[in-house]
């Protein structure tokens, strides 16, 4: 009997283990099921998010397009050499536009340049370790303030300083040489395609340091540690070691900031003056293609005229497309170099 | 006798002398880069430190003429960034997450990552056509929400940037010890990467919001301005930066005064985001 009550027990404990251990799997594969619908949900979630940065570029491309096209219809190729820019008679051409946005950057460039790099040589060669990462900081910080803050001091305080002491002494120092004349004629307006410029010049002044800065302090110490060995002042190391060697980044870091300096809007809107026209000195005013829209987009009345602003941005970001795009291969080709 | 010779010959003078002289330029180079920066902030302490009271902070934009303060752009600039922040950042991390956990070395990641780049860059003016485009033609009217929208486009690549760039450094044995005790993959992101990321992600969030709180041209014409004290996002949204556009332009003086304090109010707060991003950027390195 006890015995038999025993056993009656035990197989009771034994069905109920079983029991136990069936509802235990049932529950372990609810939970790995549930952690598999959970990784794989996941795993599509975050590739739906790299897609949408797709959607985004396709996106501003197809909006652009298709808000343009009643202009680039009624104005044709045309539209990119005329000169008119008439909102009364509907008559547009984006030529003032793009020659502003083109010569701006260009005055920008061939100040930046040279004192980005200038500055990243101080920073790598000469500047005590102490130093070097206030100051690069410090320049970064020029890179964190707004575009629009550059606008208002541009307009208010650098502006007026051009017009007083800089653009008068320009115009009497080149007046009498050929072809500087031309180009630095006319009576001194402070805002202007050079104030812009040189607005623009101090804007990508720390994109391209940076960059070039980086680029510099990957160059292997072997290299330049041999050129000092041979006798080389620091100068001819970082001219013809440095600079050799790193050119292709230093390339993409000014293609970096001259798309920068293409599509700036907010600086260069309050000092070029906002005239449509163009004009062979670089003291007048003028305008350029991300100044007319924000100056001219709200305001504008009729179809026309906003599908030939959208046309304008359009233009734009083709433009800083392609030199980005060109930015970009560069630095990868020189990682690529690098990282072999 | 050779060297010294050597040392006095004309060659060896003109490049010493080249040498110093160039040294010179890349001195005065870098004078040149951060006076800019000293001129610009000094001047901006000067010209709005004085304007700096209690009523900018608590009264609305005047009309020219009377005193007023800039508390409805601060309130629009603060709503739109917050929303903007809240679309982006997500986004921003799932992106970045797919990149360096998912598809580190496939050819999705690699296409969105140079496109990234490119969208990184690019003119922000040209965002701010785009969502006039998709929703400010299509509602038919200007609003706060296609001003949020257009500044989320300019977070996402900065949080995708920075996302990538953080997981990418955390130690792949960090990954293998959470998958050796049988941790999902999903879990093992979520709990294991992001925490060891965690510093250099909020650094790219500090980034983008020091990037968008100046941002003036993707707001000109979609959240517009609005001169009276409004919180309906469907409707034209007041902000900072472009109030600051219209009162230094505008030929009143008091106008042009509380458009230099508000350009100082935007400058200290992008700065100090920036070097709280840095501050921590540079400690998550460290650790």
């Amino acid at each position: 009997m006890v015995d038999v009550a025993l056993q009656g027990g035990t197989m009771q404990t034994a069905q109920k283990q079983a029991q136990e251990q069936a509802q235990e799997q049932v529950d372990r594969s609810k939970v790995l099921q549930r952690l598999r619908l959970g990784d794989i949900g996941f795993r599509w979630l975050t590739r739906l998010a790299a897609i949408t940065v797709l959607v985004i570029l396709s996106g501003i491309i197809i909006s652009l397009v298709h808000g343009s096209w009643p202009a680039l219809r009624a104005f044709g190729p045309s539209f990119l050499i005329d000169e008119t820019w008439n909102p009364v008679t509907e008559k547009f051409g984006a030529i003032a536009p793009i020659y502003g946005t083109l010569v701006t950057s260009i005055i920008a460039m061939l100040i930046a340049v040279p004192v980005g790099l200038f500055i990243a040589m101080f920073l790598t060669e000469l500047c005590p370790m102490w130093l070097r990462r206030p100051i690069g900081v410090a320049i970064e910080l020029l890179a964190g303030i707004p575009s629009i803050i550059y606008g208002i001091w541009g307009l208010f305080v650098f502006a007026p300083f051009l017009q007083q002491h800089v653009q008068p002494f320009l115009i009497s120092a080149f007046g009498h040489i050929p072809v500087l004349s031309t180009l630095f004629a006319g009576p001194p307006y402070g805002i202007g395609i050079l104030t812009a410029g040189l607005i623009l010049a101090i804007m990508v002044l720390p994109f391209i340091t940076s960059i070039s800065r980086d680029v510099f302090e990957a160059v292997p110490p072997v290299l330049k540690e041999a050129a000092y060995g041979l006798g080389c002042t620091t100068w001819e190391v970082a001219r013809y070691v440095v600079l050799p060697f790193t050119r292709v980044g230093v390339i993409g870091g000014v293609m970096l900031g001259l798309g920068r300096a293409l599509g700036e809007t907010m600086a260069v809107t309050f000092v070029i003056g906002n005239a449509q026209r163009i004009s062979g000195s670089i003291l007048a005013p003028g305008t350029t293609i991300s100044a007319t829209i924000a100056n001219e987009f709200t305001e504008a009345v009729g179809d026309l005229y906003t599908s030939s602003l959208i046309a304008l941005g359009l233009i734009l970001f083709v433009i800083t497309f392609i030199v980005l795009a060109f930015a970009r291969l560069l630095l990868m080709r020189l990682n690529a170099r690098l990282g072999s | 006798m050779v060297m010294i010779s050597g040392a006095r010959s004309p060659l060896y003078t003109k490049r010493r002398r080249r040498n110093v002289a160039m040294m010179g330029f890349s001195f005065g180079a870098t004078a040149f880069g951060l006076s800019w920066l000293v001129l610009i902030l000094g001047v901006l302490l000067w010209k709005g430190f004085s304007g700096l009271s209690i009523a900018v902070f608590t009264q609305m934009t005047p009309p020219p003429g009377s005193a007023g303060g800039l508390l409805n752009p601060i309130m629009g600039s603060l709503i739109m960034t917050g929303i903007a922040v809240a679309i982006g950042t997500p986004l921003g991390i799932l992106a970045g997450t797919y990149m360096a956990e998912y598809g580190r070395y496939d050819k999705l990641s690699s296409v969105v990552r140079f496109i990234n780049d490119i969208l990184l860059s690019a003119p922000s003016i040209v965002v701010g056509l785009f969502i006039y485009e998709i929703m400010v033609a299509t509602m038919g009217h200007f609003s706060g929400w296609a001003g949020a929208v257009a500044l989320a486009v300019i977070v996402v690549p900065v949080v995708v940037r920075t996302t990538e760039d953080m997981l990418t450094l955390v130690p792949d044995t960090l990954r293998e010890a959470a998958a050796s005790i049988g941790l999902p993959r999903s879990l093992m992101i979520r709990r294991v990467a992001y925490r060891a990321a965690r510093a250099g992600m909020i650094t790219g969030v500090l980034l983008a919001v020091a990037r968008i709180s100046g941002e003036t041209a993707p707001l000109l014409f979609t959240a517009l301005n609005n001169q009276f004290w409004s919180l309906n996002l469907n409707a034209p949204v007041s902000s900072l930066p472009v109030v600051i556009f219209q009162f230094a332009l505008s030929p009143y003086k008091d106008w042009q005064n509380l458009a230099w304090t508000g350009a100082l109010i935007i400058t200290l707060a992008v700065l100090t985001l920036s070097i709280a991003a840095r501050f921590l950027g540079s400690q998550s390195k460290s650790s």
